[in-house]
């Protein structure tokens, strides 16, 4: 993996399972009928054993994986985020959250690519409902790079973590000698003139965006933040006093995510001005990742423009 | 322990589990009352439990999907001791170790968190799933409700454990027809019951529910059975079974007694005093 790869973050996320199994002797994955698309497949084929087949039965799914959990076992729970944090959702706040058993959450199909789905099949909630609950970790990688070393991460957490993962191909930012700390974020750019805070996917659209102004004259800090829970307050706070203004970036809506994480720290803590970019208040649509991307602010060129306005 | 003497205990627990309804003023008694040979018969006759570790590896699980029935639940686990009476007495209270609905962080003895219903026998198939993979021979019990069958994680549940034959899995169905605000038949039919778990592949026992010896018998069958794939028992009950003017109410679903009702409770349920 070198940087500029592109690659699909569900593809390092499944590769990482398979190839931290030896390791990690209680870690199973529980599949409802999504394997070859959230890439459970390549553990699957690796470890039939400690692969369960759930069938198209999301709530059940949860439940047996907590009531696994007490048995000693480490399931890990993957299917596309929108059923598990929406249709699941009630499981996982009272059988996982409630009981802080060691179960892992994979929201596959993070955000707005989905192979064309549609609205029904986005997950642009996901992390707003996850960040409410309360004993949950919820981590955001933003390349494969870091996909990969977010999955240990997440199994040598102790307790519940949601991992949200992303279904196609992501420019490798990170390179191997990058950690992830679950609660810290990175500073990727530094510039004298604004503070972008960014998070997923988004992160190497925003480091673009962050080389561009640098060339027209604008000198930003981007802060990827891959843990929105619990979130970075120090950084967040940093940016405020530094700069005064800040700009999030993230492939979810505006509302409770990310810019709803950072809105929360500023009001208690450093009150600035902060521009939220990312989904907003709507549902999805059908169509190419990137035309929707650009459609709806979220590409590095929106990037750009909205930071050019705000600073 | 003998039939005779686990009927006597049956009876203690209907008197205490009234009291600290009473006492708390809130909680669920017709469901509790329904459920209490059950509960003693696993806890006294059937279940591989050691109060005195209640985390004993090879121990027998239980969780009550049903998971609102925690006075008949706490008041048979204290009677076992697995904890004290004053600990019991302090069901519901602010910082009490019995919360409304069961919390394994909590409570010595709760194997599973439920209170959300249908959730219950879904992490109990979960732990029996465990059990399979780690090699023990321990058995899962789950106390479900008739009303919470018509949660469709249930039959998801059914489902899974049906198709999978899952071994050790034992579900007990308190079948005493009433639920919060209505009959089962008159809010959502579930019937036919043992069809449908039949149709789940399931292995379908039957029993009187209150008749102790039918009630240990059956789960020393369901039990001895389950060695070949998951069995349930439809436990043919009486919601609030024991005091006159709760039974088969609906409106005793989920309110405490008054001083007039518990003291008229405790007399039906005291012979001495009946009289």
């Amino acid at each position: 993996m070198n940087i500029g790869d592109m690659i699909a973050p569900r593809v390092s996320f499944g590769e990482a399972l398979r190839d931290l199994a030896p390791d990690y002797p209680k870690l199973l994955v529980f599949d409802s009928d999504v394997s070859p698309s959230t890439r459970t497949q390549l553990f699957a084929e690796a470890y039939p054993e400690r692969f369960y087949q759930m069938g198209i039965a999301e709530q059940n799914m949860v439940c047996s994986a907590a009531g696994m959990a007490t048995t000693g076992w480490m399931p890990m729970v993957s299917t596309f985020a929108v059923f598990l944090a929406k249709r699941a959702v009630d499981q996982v706040r009272v059988s996982v959250a409630q009981t802080k058993l060691n179960v892992k959450l994979n929201g596959a199909y993070g955000g707005l690519p989905t192979g064309r789905a549609g609205k029904t099949h986005a997950a642009v909630q996901d992390i707003a409902v996850m960040r409410a609950m309360p004993n949950m970790v919820v981590v955001v990688p933003a390349d494969p790079m870091e996909t990969k070393l977010a999955v240990k991460a997440c199994l040598d957490f102790e307790g519940p973590v949601y991992l949200r993962t992303v279904r196609d191909p992501v420019p490798v930012i990170f390179g191997e000698d990058h950690v992830l700390e679950i609660g810290k974020s990175y500073v990727l750019h530094e510039g004298d003139d604004l503070a972008i805070i960014s998070t997923g996917m988004m992160t190497p659209k925003a480091l673009v965006a962050a080389e561009q102004l640098k060339k027209e004259g604008i000198g930003v800090r981007l802060v990827h933040m891959p843990t929105i829970k619990p979130i970075d307050r120090t950084a967040i706070v940093k940016a405020s006093n530094d700069f005064g203004k800040i700009l999030s970036i993230e492939n979810h809506s505006v509302i409770g995510g990310l810019g709803g994480a950072i809105s929360e720290v500023l009001t208690d803590e450093a009150p600035c001005l902060l521009k939220r970019l990312g989904f907003q208040d709507r549902f999805a649509e059908s169509g190419d990742n990137e035309a929707i991307f650009s459609a709806y602010g979220m590409n590095s060129e929106n990037i750009v423009e909205a930071a050019k306005a705000f600073v | 322990m003998d039939i005779p003497e686990l009927e006597a205990i049956t009876a203690e627990t209907r008197i205490k589990m009234i009291r600290i309804v009473h006492k708390a003023q809130c909680g669920h008694l017709g469901g509790s009352l329904s459920a209490a040979e059950i509960l003693t018969a696993l806890y006294f006759r059937i279940m591989n439990i050691d109060p005195e570790n209640p985390d004993m590896p090879d121990r027998d699980r239980f969780v009550l999907s049903k998971g609102h029935c925690t006075p008949g639940y706490y008041t048979t686990l204290y009677k076992r001791g697995y904890f004290s009476e004053e600990i019991l007495d302090t069901f519901d209270q602010m910082g009490s170790i019995l919360q409304g609905h069961p919390d394994m962080k909590l409570t010595p003895g709760v194997d599973m968190s439920s209170g959300s219903l249908g959730q219950g026998v879904s992490s109990a198939l979960g732990i029996a799933m465990g059990g399979e993979a780690n090699g023990d021979s321990y058995y899962t019990y789950a106390l479900l409700g008739d009303g919470e069958a018509q949660e469709g994680q249930v039959w998801e549940t059914a489902m899974y454990a049906g198709s999978n034959k899952i071994k050790r899995f034992i579900v007990i169905l308190d079948r005493n027809k009433v639920q919060l605000s209505a009959t089962t038949s008159d809010a959502l039919n579930i019937e036919p019951l043992a069809d449908k778990w039949k149709a789940f592949n399931w292995d379908v026992l039957e029993c009187d529910g209150h008749d102790m010896a039918a009630v240990v018998e059956t789960l020393e069958r369901a039990r001895d059975m389950s060695d070949n794939g998951p069995v349930v028992i439809i436990a043919h009950t009486v919601k609030g079974k024991g005091v006159s003017f709760m039974e088969g109410r609906w409106q005793w679903h989920g309110i405490p007694p008054n001083d007039e009702q518990f003291e008229q409770a405790m007399s039906e349920l005291t012979p001495g005093d009946a009289q």
